[in-house]
């Protein structure tokens, strides 16, 4: 889903199996993500996530330990979420040896469903550097209308 | 910011190719659809759609000069869309950083515990 949604990335010194679980284990995803995490990390598994007093529906999308973790939330919708109406969050884990891990992150909104693949692929090309510099540049612009 | 409003924002900056004609609006000043149509691999009609999602969302206005209908950039919604993705960008630096703390005290732990045993 590049290109749509923001993106992050960290270097974690533990293997890819440790960080796995760190991140898809509901009472560790606790201490980083939601207060309350009620989650089967199973594809298509439908799961609660809380945030004190407000939460809302979440469901598993991809599940390929250690490397591909994705899931869908609209916080604080309500509805059931699927693509159009909700925030798709995908993490990739990449080892980097045996004891190191990249972890990329992205969260986005509405994918693309009209586009065709080359289209789609120059895209994904521009927006390798693209949506850092793109924010970069927006806050700049935004900075300089307020002033003049 | 309102659900709702965050919603049409991500809607409108969430596609690449809009983003693109936003980011032509933002670098140029004020500027024509066919003139867009000039700077982009897709076509006029591509570029009017997008030109109406922007100008919903509040992105950009539109004004008329003679014949022509020149765009510009709204500023104040632009901030709020800057904002938006910052503090988007800033949470998952947040959490992200979390999940290194955590997995790097139970890697260490792991380590520890197969020291002692050996």
């Amino acid at each position: 889903m590049a290109g749509l949604g923001i993106e992050r990335e960290i270097l974690i010194e533990a293997p890819a199996e440790v960080v796995w679980r760190t991140i898809t284990e509901p009472d560790q995803m606790t201490q980083w993500f939601a207060d309350r995490v009620d989650l089967i990390v199973e594809p298509g598994a439908h799961g609660y996530m809380g945030f004190g007093d407000q939460g809302g529906p979440v469901v598993v999308e991809t599940v390929d330990p250690p490397t591909r973790f994705s899931f869908r939330w609209n916080h604080p919708g309500g509805q059931e979420p699927v693509a159009g109406n909700s925030m798709l969050v995908e993490f990739a884990l990449t080892p980097v040896g045996d004891e190191r891990t990249h972890v990329r992150v992205s969260e986005g909104g509405h994918e693309l469903r009209d586009w065709p693949d080359a289209e789609k692929q120059r895209y994904a090309d521009e927006h390798r550097e693209g949506w850092g510099d793109f924010l970069d540049r927006l806050a700049s612009v935004s900075a300089e209308l307020r002033s003049g | 910011m309102t659900a709702q409003a965050d919603d049409e924002l991500w809607s409108a900056i969430g596609d690449p190719s809009r983003r693109r004609v936003l980011d032509l609006v933002v670098s140029n000043g004020e500027v024509s659809a066919s003139w867009l149509a000039g700077q982009v691999p897709f076509s006029r009609q591509a570029v009017s759609k997008h030109l109406v999602v922007l100008e919903q969302a509040g992105l950009i206005s539109r004004r008329k000069q003679g014949r022509e209908v020149l765009y510009r950039v709204e500023a104040d919604r632009l901030d709020q869309a800057t904002r938006a993705i910052a503090d988007l960008a800033a949470e998952w630096d947040r959490r992200l950083g979390a999940i290194k703390r955590l997995a790097e005290a139970a890697h260490a732990e792991a380590k520890k515990q197969r020291n002692l045993q050996q």
